[in-house]
């Protein structure tokens, strides 16, 4: 394979601690390497930044739900339309592209993994042929768990082995990554239209509460020692006064340490904590809770969340929160789709139009940038946007500018409609931090990185980790706002395992992406095995020999095997 | 000596039965025995013994009859007369594999052809409506474990569906269904007294035609307002009777079919049908469900969706985006107006479910099928490429009615030479890219 110089360029790297010193990186047969023949292709990044790949924690871009969003928008096909390129697939879509543009869009950002971030179990056939079909980044899913009949009685026969060698089954048979909970409980309920809005309510019928089930889940994960964290979508998402949940569920965490041996930290990564921060008591007295969700984070450890940065924009709600996505179209009166999944989850997904002439938006918009600006430690805060659901993924270079920018906040505020209500509701403009390129870094390589236990091989740039790159066109010393967004979705170059994918945001090449999976071995259960066979047998609408993912699914796998016998 | 392969998804209607057991030889040469599955299934595996079967291409000759040719020969008649024609209709995909369509629309968007399958003259209605009012609907198994109010409207599936009340709908025991059919009060609203009817508990005989008339009453009992006393032959009384059920249930689920999506008013009746389900998740949980017809309609709906965003007639000769306009880019209006200048048939039968008219007009173009049987198509066809079965002598994955994803098998070989779908198309590509390329 070829060579590569990078030279000249300011390199940005939390994993090694360097904050944007002129350095040289060597890239060779897909690593990045200490030195190079002298017939190295030389790449000039003068002025320029050079960082690792960025991975995206938590996004809906590929399965049963998503792809509903697109079929049944094809408006969303109106609002942005790209040309083909000469080597490309046609794109299409906004806020929820399809599968070939949503590939190309995080690669010209300079994103080299994406994780999907629900996957409901059944339908997992479904997520890997995306998967599949979008090329150049590599991809994971997370199998939503958290209201699986399996594990609800396990967990309240507080049978850990039995739920982890349950659970070790199923990543196998899905291809999955980790451990999702989505409304833990809630979903279950919602199969009857009801909901759990505390951690306290009991599941119908099972009898068990989303505490419990949180708990048993971490402790679980940690019995298997995954790579990842469980990975948590609180209850009461996006109601007023929801701030308190979100405190009671991350105090669950409490006393746990996570056990495994990828440097992973943290025992719980809470997603999308912009929904999960509110106070008030109705939309007439909604307000930031920012400060007091993230005075809890900063100081306990174990850990992790990210932001869901409200992006100002039209965009398609999907998530396996469905009596949220029943809320909401009572709400908005939009187009509603559901699809409760027997045994295991449910989703929903809701057409939403986060206007800036709307006060309740302009706040939620805050508070996304709240979370991040309020963070300490920015290995422990990443910046999302729970795509679609609180704006597509294609915004980020907006984001970073508003982080990065006090300027382009305030410019921000001083359009909204509302802005004195926005302003009075939160404390953003009082806020004077501009996040550096280090924190971004931080935020968006290192740090989602350590949370996904890929941390020795990605999201850095130390001699043998694997050379996915991205240069961007600014530095320290870009000031002027637009540019900061222009160059962040625009690389001037991405090299993905070593090879370059894009050029000056143009897409060059598909490179050769790859399917991570976490492969857990446990001991041999008998009685799980059994109550998979009755359950298939009685209750499933497939057979349990057609539940499984084929390998030709994921022609290129990245498997991470554990040994959890010990 | 022969054995036995379970866990047989039977590739024929959309309620993709996965528990079938089919005995071949040890040979893997003949199907010897078909289980679970019902008589049109079984059929379609036994199909492959029957005598006559193409398994050669054929061309079209001057004087009407055919003549077998190669597969290099009719690959290369096929990708010339794609990269040729400026506009092809490339319509069927309903009865193959998702992964074989991947490999047709990387063609379509080569050559600039409109991707279109059955949901066009089928289950097209209904996207349109959820389009405009969404969709609340679950999986099949949700049905079977926890449904007590089936609501059958419009469709019959106990001729196009046979196992789908057995395995999901009316007869099953599950979790929360542990009395069965005795549990559960089912209805069906038809036209006419079905066979689906028969088992009914409660039958409605709608007048032909107020479908939309019925449902819209359904959705004024519901919020408790006045009807007049009789709405498309049904009394009111009855109507509140039924909706005051439908409403105590602890869930419900409405499954409906052509009879909705293709009389009088279409997408209307599927939007109201939607609307009236909507209102009904007020009171209770409620579900709606599409009877869709070939096995794997679904499936190409989905894999258009993923790659361009649209669930069909997707128009891809501007060949640098995709375009879709239900009335504009669907079959059967692109025919009818004779807009394109070829045919690509694939997995399906046009010739034998088309108007006349744009059977007509398709009958004067150059036209390519693929397909394993001899059909209306193949009869006005240039050239006809017989294949592999798929879901019984090669595999690939197919989505079911409720848009869950399993995977076919092959349970047999194929006879000697003949190509799967997949093949074809894929030399089909990489004939298409050396005529480009020369170009």
């Amino acid at each position: 394979m070829s060579e590569f110089l990078i030279k000249n360029g300011y390199v940005f790297d939390p994993s090694q601690g360097i904050k944007g010193d002129k350095k040289d990186i060597a890239i060779k047969d897909g690593k990045v390497v200490e030195n190079v023949s002298s017939g190295a292709t030389i790449i000039d990044a003068k002025g320029k930044s050079v960082m690792a790949g960025a991975l995206e924690v938590h996004a809906h871009v590929a399965g049963p739900k998503v792809n509903v969003g697109r079929w049944y928008r094809p408006e969303d096909k109106l609002f942005h339309s790209y040309k083909k390129g000469a080597s490309t697939r046609i794109e299409g879509g906004f806020s929820i592209p399809t599968t070939f543009k949503t590939g190309y869009e995080y690669a010209r950002m300079g994103y080299t993994f994406a994780m999907e971030a629900a996957m409901p179990p059944l339908y997992s056939r479904h997520v890997h042929e995306e998967i599949h079909d979008t090329p150049i980044i590599d991809e994971a899913a997370l199998p939503v768990i958290g209201n699986n009949w399996f594990m609800m009685e396990y967990i309240k026969n507080n049978e850990i082995e039995n739920n982890a060698a349950y659970i070790s089954w199923l990543l196998r048979q899905t291809k999955g990554y980790g451990i999702k909970i989505v409304n833990p409980g809630g979903t279950e309920a919602w199969a009857w239209g009801m909901n759990c809005l505390t951690i306290h309510d009991p599941v119908p019928y099972f009898d068990i509460t989303p505490a419990e089930i949180v708990t048993g889940l971490i402790n679980t994960n940690e019995y298997l020692g995954l790579p990842h964290s469980v990975h948590i979508h609180q209850n009461s998402l996006g109601l007023p006064g929801n701030y308190t949940v979100t405190l009671d569920t991350l105090k669950l965490a409490e006393g746990h340490t996570a056990k495994n041996k990828f440097g992973r930290k943290q025992v719980m990564h809470s997603t999308h904590l912009q929904f999960h921060s509110y106070g008030g008591d109705n939309w007439g007295n909604f307000e930031s809770k920012a400060r007091e969700v993230m005075d809890y984070v900063n100081k306990q450890k174990n850990i992790t969340v990210d932001t869901g940065n409200v992006t100002l924009d039209e965009t398609t709600t999907m998530t396996a929160d469905g009596p949220f996505e029943h809320h909401l179209t009572e709400l908005n009166h939009l187009k509603w789709a559901n699809v409760d999944v027997e045994l295991e989850t449910a989703a929903g997904v809701v057409p939403y139009i986060y206007s800036p002439d709307i006060k309740v938006c302009g706040i939620q918009w805050a508070i996304g940038l709240e979370l991040a600006l309020f963070a300490k430690d920015p290995m422990r805060c990443f910046i999302t946007t729970d795509h679609p659901n609180a704006g597509p993924f294609t915004r980020y270079p907006r984001i970073v500018k508003w982080l990065m920018s006090q300027k382009a906040r305030e410019e921000q505020i001083d359009a909204f409609k509302y802005s004195d209500k926005v302003v009075g509701a939160t404390e953003i403009a009082n806020i004077d931090r501009e996040l550096t390129l280090y924190e971004i870094a931080a935020m968006t390589r290192a740090g989602p990185a350590a949370c996904l236990g890929l941390a020795q091989n990605y999201g850095g740039l130390k001699p043998g980790m694997n050379a996915d790159i991205a240069i961007y066109d600014m530095n320290e010393e870009t000031k002027n706002p637009e540019q900061i967004e222009k160059a962040y979705g625009n690389v001037a170059y991405l090299f993905k395992d070593g090879k370059i994918c894009v050029r000056d945001g143009v897409v060059v090449d598909h490179g050769m992406k790859h399917t991570f999976w976490v492969d857990v071995k446990v001991k041999d259960n008998k009685q799980v095995m059994h109550d998979i066979r009755e359950k298939f047998l009685k209750y499933y609408s497939v057979n349990e020999g057609n539940y499984v993912v084929p390998d030709s699914y994921a022609p290129h796998q990245h498997v991470i095997a554990l040994d959890a016998t010990q | 000596m022969s054995k036995v392969i379970p866990d047989v998804t039977c590739p024929f209607c959309g309620t993709l039965c996965d528990d079938l057991e089919v005995t071949v030889s040890d040979d893997n040469k003949k199907i010897i025995l078909v289980k679970n599955a019902c008589a049109i299934g079984a059929e379609k595996f036994n199909h492959t013994k029957e005598p006559g079967r193409v398994i050669r291409p054929r061309m079209r000759q001057p004087d009407g009859t055919f003549k077998d040719i190669s597969y290099e020969e009719a690959i290369d008649f096929t990708a010339n007369m794609l990269v040729k024609s400026r506009k092809t209709l490339m319509y069927g995909w309903a009865s193959t594999s998702c992964q074989a369509m991947s490999i047709g629309h990387e063609i379509a968007e080569k050559v600039g052809g409109v991707v279109d399958n059955c949901a066009t003259v089928c289950h097209g209605s209904s996207l349109i409506a959820i389009q405009d009012v969404g969709i609340p609907s679950c999986t099949l198994g949700e049905i079977k474990n926890r449904a007590d109010r089936v609501l059958f409207w419009g469709c019959n599936p106990a001729h196009a569906h046979p196992r789908h009340m057995s395995r999901y709908s009316i007869f099953p025991r599950g979790f929360f269904t542990v009395k069965g059919h005795k549990g559960r009060k089912i209805y069906c609203v038809d036209c006419r007294h079905t066979d689906t009817a028969r088992v009914a508990d409660t039958f409605i005989q709608v007048k032909q035609g107020y479908d939309y008339e019925l449902l819209n009453a359904f959705r004024t009992a519901a919020r408790g307002g006045p009807l007049p006393d009789e709405i498309g032959g049904v009394p009111k009384e009855k109507i509140y009777e039924v909706v005051e059920d439908l409403k105590t249930g602890r869930f419900g689920v409405i499954f409906f079919g052509m009879g909705l999506t293709h009389t009088l008013g279409r997408n209307h009746n599927i939007d109201i049908a939607i609307s009236f389900t909507r209102d009904m998740n007020e009171f209770t949980k409620f579900s709606i469900i599409a009877m869709r017809g070939h096995w794997n309609v679904t499936g190409s709906g989905q894999v258009l969706s993923w790659q361009y965003g649209f669930p069909y007639a997707v128009d891809l000769s501007r060949l640098n985006k995709a375009r879709y306009q239900t009335g504009e880019t669907t079959s059967v209006d692109l025919l009818t107006r004779n807009e394109v200048e070829a045919c690509f048939y694939i997995a399906s039968d046009p010739g034998a479910h088309f108007p006349i008219e744009a059977m007509r007009s398709s009958s004067k173009k150059p036209t390519v099928t693929i397909d394993p049987h001899i059909n209306c198509t193949t009869e006005i066809s240039d050239v006809h490429i017989p294949v592999a079965m798929v879901g019984v002598e090669t595999g690939g994955c197919a989505y079911r009615m409720d848009n869950v994803p399993i995977e076919t098998r092959k349970v047999v070989d194929p006879p000697d030479g003949l190509l799967t779908d997949e093949e074809v198309l894929t030399r089909i590509l990489a004939r298409v890219n050396e005529l480009l390329g020369a170009a």
